[in-house]
């Protein structure tokens, strides 16, 4: 039989923007160290670890192998799993149903990356096709600047609209003490930064981090002996809508779209905006912020700037987004989809300290793709039927 | 441990060169944008949409397509940006000149985006919707560069 | 815990290059192959698991080229990196979680497309080990010469394997490299990195495979009958060469160990009736039977001169010729699979093996065989 699977500890490092006093597995190693402690296990209780980045920010090969002295792997099995920006939430899933399957009871689950130690745009512009893509693209931003421009013709946004998103994100990052970027900015200060690729400035997108996370993932079987108050997985999905770039939808996130209504469905969730109590969303950029909560069905299509203005998605609000100051906080890439699920865990588990949002039933959290991928997973507080 | 040096080691000019498969799919557009000045694309047998790049499947359907049509060479632009940060092209090593238009152009007959420059000389004229035509390279090779950037024509 | 089986295979020809095909053209024959080999089609699968590398494609997010072409849209999709026996190793679990029923599991990769030495040079620690420019070739060497020196195997015994191994690809439509050679022609081919000769070493090659995993609860439901998953783990050890003892392998002694157990094998020697073991080198088919316990320490190559691992001896290995007639890096574990799946239904044709209940694949990541996947399949569940 399948079995109900939880986190039952998380762990991450204090992020920045260069870490030249450690290397990679050490990195790794300050993470998986942190979330044992965090669920009062031994590195022996482990029967598995999943771990991801993206190959080319570091030029390792065979980084399953490469990292076990930081990551435990030793004489342990340990598996790969990569698909982008969407691979922090894609190692979740892979945890989820590594335990689940009955094959392991407990796992640990790695995401890291040390963006310090790449040209990052170059190397995400080898994400895409060398023969039909790559010439002319610039990184994740000039395909997330398409999208923008496109849902401000649809829906008759403005760049406002998107500094708002940036705004709250960046004053949710002062209450947390491992985000990179700590510094409240004003709309007029996003608005006046440098414009990187129109309509997108400066403060409206992420950073490039040096960063990793860990998360302790457990069956039903041991997962309350653990963890008195456990993260349980209510149901995952993931849609990698695309082959090419210019077969997307631009200015609607299909694989959001086609992920959120198959996660709400297994949970049996009717009003996501009244359900869910807190998202952590993969979103590297303010427009997004807008979009993706319209594609999810939190809000209609095109009302997510008077959402968002309102202050429903503000500390204290309706449904707060991104309480962790986000991705525009912190952003080690193949770490950042595993930082969200950690950090939605941490939500449902009463561990969030200063940005902990009060009775979180359950929580959201995803990975995002500069392909316009998405994995996403719906936390609880109640242990599955 | 007492912070003291942090030694960097550099990979230098480390580089693993590729030979890129284009298939025959887009040997075939390549073909005929170098000694034709087509372009080239494909329709799907069942929901009869055209794709850009030509390629084998219909993901959507999960069928082969095998159906070649000409579209263009005029188009517009489906979306854009404005690139105006400098960064390194992993393509030449040099740093990409910016400004310059990076567009998602929707050839007429053709249902998928395809990606390419647009000239920046007047940006107010770059809008989603703009009608746009393709200034052809005078040494045409048969890659991308063939096609040296879109221009708006209204 | 539940069950899970294959329930079909397909695969492209290995092929020094295929020029003519993308990698979307090979995922696309592959998946194909192994729907009609199922009895299904891809409205039948409800999720889909690729496997491939952003180093061995020069591509960061190199499953983003094979979604489409294995019927990945609007389904729930994801992607290792690694050999594609840990592709599958998640497939099955994806499976057994309750989640879903049927996963497609495909891997690819065309080492015609890059330098192999500079790809597998990356798998070094680049602060430490890079520099010196070792390769997976060089690596292995090493290894070859301590398991060597470990157990007085010789270079003709070592020779036998690529006799054998490219001999049986001659009964292999699929083999790259199916020949008719003799230990001399081995001993005489160029020295690449001593003691490997070049007709140790297998070629670089091309090539996609897909299997399908299915959940018990369906897996009867279609055509083929279904080649039950008993047994599989997989393990790795140290990273750094100094920290392992390169004439041992514990970390695929600890895999095929637990493997077993899961299947209820008490005596491997006896139990498996067919294996296709990971033999990139001629020594590592030598070197990974002892680990696994299906021959003594020191004992296989006097063993595969008594002819016991030929396809007509007592455990024939790699009847199909192996990764030394023919081997595409991360789709290689799936081909050896699927070898194994088609032995057991009785369809592997010309090389048939005469008992195939209980057969054992193995797959590997890293240099030297750092991190190794044993499976134990079999007709029954």
């Amino acid at each position: 039989m399948a079995k109900r699977v939880a986190i039952v500890g998380t762990g991450q490092t204090f992020h920045k923007s260069h870490r030249p006093d450690v290397n990679g597995q050490e990195l790794i190693n300050e993470a998986v160290v942190k979330a044992l402690a965090d669920a009062n296990l031994k590195m022996k209780d482990i029967d598995a670890i999943v771990i991801g980045n993206m190959d080319h920010f570091e030029g390792i090969n065979y980084v399953d192998c490469w990292s076990v002295d930081g990551s435990g792997g030793t004489m342990k099995p340990i598996i790969k799993l990569t698909t982008g920006g969407t691979t922090g939430c894609t190692v979740a899933i892979g945890g989820y149903h590594l335990v689940g399957s009955g094959m392991f009871d407990k796992v640990l689950v790695i995401g890291w990356e040390k963006n310090s130690e790449s040209d990052t745009t170059g190397a995400i512009t080898t994400a895409f096709d060398p023969v039909w893509d790559r010439q002319v693209f610039a990184g994740a931003i000039s395909g997330l600047a398409a999208e923008a421009q496109a849902y401000i013709a649809r829906y008759g946004a403005t760049d406002r609209d998107g500094a708002r998103v940036s705004v709250r994100d960046r004053k949710h990052a002062m209450n947390n003490p491992y985000a990179q970027l700590r510094k409240e900015v004003t709309l007029e200060e996003v608005l006046a930064s440098p414009m990187l690729a129109d309509p997108i400035h400066l403060l409206d997108v992420c950073p490039r981090s040096d960063g990793a996370c860990a998360v302790i993932m457990a069956s039903e079987d041991t997962a309350e002996k653990i963890c008195p108050k456990p993260d349980w997985i209510w149901a995952t999905a993931a849609r990698h809508t695309y082959s090419y770039l210019g077969d997307a939808d631009f200015g609607r996130l299909t694989s959001m779209k086609e992920g959120s209504q198959e996660l709400w469905k297994k949970a049996g969730i009717k009003e996501p905006r009244k359900e869910v109590d807190v998202i952590e969303l993969y979103q590297p950029y303010s427009f997004g912020g807008l979009i993706w909560i319209e594609d999810m069905g939190i809000v209609g299509p095109g009302e997510a700037p008077r959402y968002i203005w309102d202050g429903n998605t503000d500390m204290g609000g309706e449904l707060p987004i991104n309480p962790s100051g986000g991705v525009i906080a912190t952003n080690p890439i193949g770490a950042t989809g595993l930082i969200r699920c950690a950090e939605a865990a941490m939500q449902v588990m009463g561990k969030a300290e200063g940005r902990q949002v009060p009775d979180v039933n359950f929580a959201f959290s995803s990975g995002f793709g500069g392909c316009f991928w998405t994995d996403m997973i719906l936390h609880g507080k109640k242990k599955p039927k | 441990m007492a912070e003291k040096e942090h030694i960097i080691i550099e990979s230098g000019d480390a580089i693993q060169p590729f030979a890129y498969t284009v298939g025959m799919y887009g040997s075939k557009f390549f073909a005929e944008l170098r000694d034709n000045g087509r372009i080239m694309a494909v329709r799907c047998p069942k929901c009869k949409k055209v794709y850009i790049p030509p390629r084998k499947v219909c993901g959507e359907c999960f069928v082969e397509m095998n159906d070649w049509v000409e579209v263009g060479p005029k188009g517009v632009i489906g979306t854009f940006t404005i690139l105006r940060f400098a960064f390194i092209d992993p393509e030449t090593g040099a740093q990409k000149p910016v400004p310059y238009g990076y567009g998602f152009i929707k050839f007429d007959g053709a249902d998928t985006l395809f990606q390419h420059y647009i000239s920046v000389e007047d940006e107010k004229k770059i809008k989603i919707g703009a009608r746009v035509e393709p200034v052809f390279s005078k040494n045409p090779t048969g890659s991308m560069r063939d096609i040296e950037y879109f221009k708006v024509i209204d | 815990m539940d069950r899970a089986a294959i329930i079909g295979v397909g695969m492209t020809k290995i092929e020094k290059s295929k020029v003519r095909d993308t990698f979307a053209d090979m995922a696309w024959e592959a998946v194909n192959k192994a729907l009609a080999d199922a009895g299904m089609t891809i409205d039948d699968i409800d999720n889909v698991v690729t496997t491939s590398s952003d180093f061995w494609d020069g591509r960061t997010i190199s499953c983003m080229a094979v979604g489409d072409a294995s019927g990945a849209a609007h389904k729930n999709v994801t992607c290792v990196e690694g050999d594609g026996t840990y592709g599958a190793f998640y497939g099955m679990t994806r499976s057994l979680s309750g989640s879903y029923k049927t996963t497609l599991v495909t891997g690819h990769s065309k080492g015609s497309q890059s330098i192999s030495s500079l790809i597998t040079n990356s798998a070094f620690d680049p602060i430490y080990e890079r520099s010196l420019g070792m390769d997976m070739v060089t690596a292995c060497a090493m290894q070859a010469r301590s398991y060597m020196h470990r157990t007085k195997t010789t270079p003709e015994q070592m020779a036998l394997v690529s006799v054998k191994n490219h001999g049986n690809a001659m009964k292999n439509p699929l083999a790259q490299l199916p020949m008719n050679i003799t230990v001399n022609d081995v001993l005489k081919s160029e020295m690449i990195a001593d003691p490997l000769h070049k007709l140790d070493c297998s070629p670089v090659s091309d090539g996609c495979a897909a299997v399908i995993i299915a959940h018990e609860s369906v897996a009867t439901k279609f055509k083929q009958k279904p080649v039950w998953i008993k047994g599989v783990s997989f393990c790795a050890d140290s990273f750094f060469f100094g920290d392992r003892d390169l004439s041992r392998v514990k970390s695929l002694t600890e895999a095929a160990k637990k493997a077993y157990a899961m299947a209820g094998i008490k005596d491997p020697k006896k139990e498996i009736d067919v294996a296709e073991i990971y033999d990139a080198f001629s020594y590592q088919e030598l070197m990974w039977l002892e680990e696994m316990g299906l021959a003594d320490d020191a004992t296989a190559g006097k063993l595969l001169e008594k002819g016991d691992f030929n396809i007509e001896g007592r455990l024939p290995v790699n009847a199909s010729g192996g990764l030394l007639s023919g081997h595409p890096v991360i789709a290689a574990g799936l081909y050896s699979m699927a070898a194994v799946v088609k032995q057991i239904r009785g369809d592997a044709g010309g090389f048939q093996v005469k008992k195939a209940k209980t057969g054992l694949v193995q797959g590997l990541n890293g240099l030297g065989g750092q991190s190794h996947c044993v499976w134990i399949l079999d007709q029954e569940k």
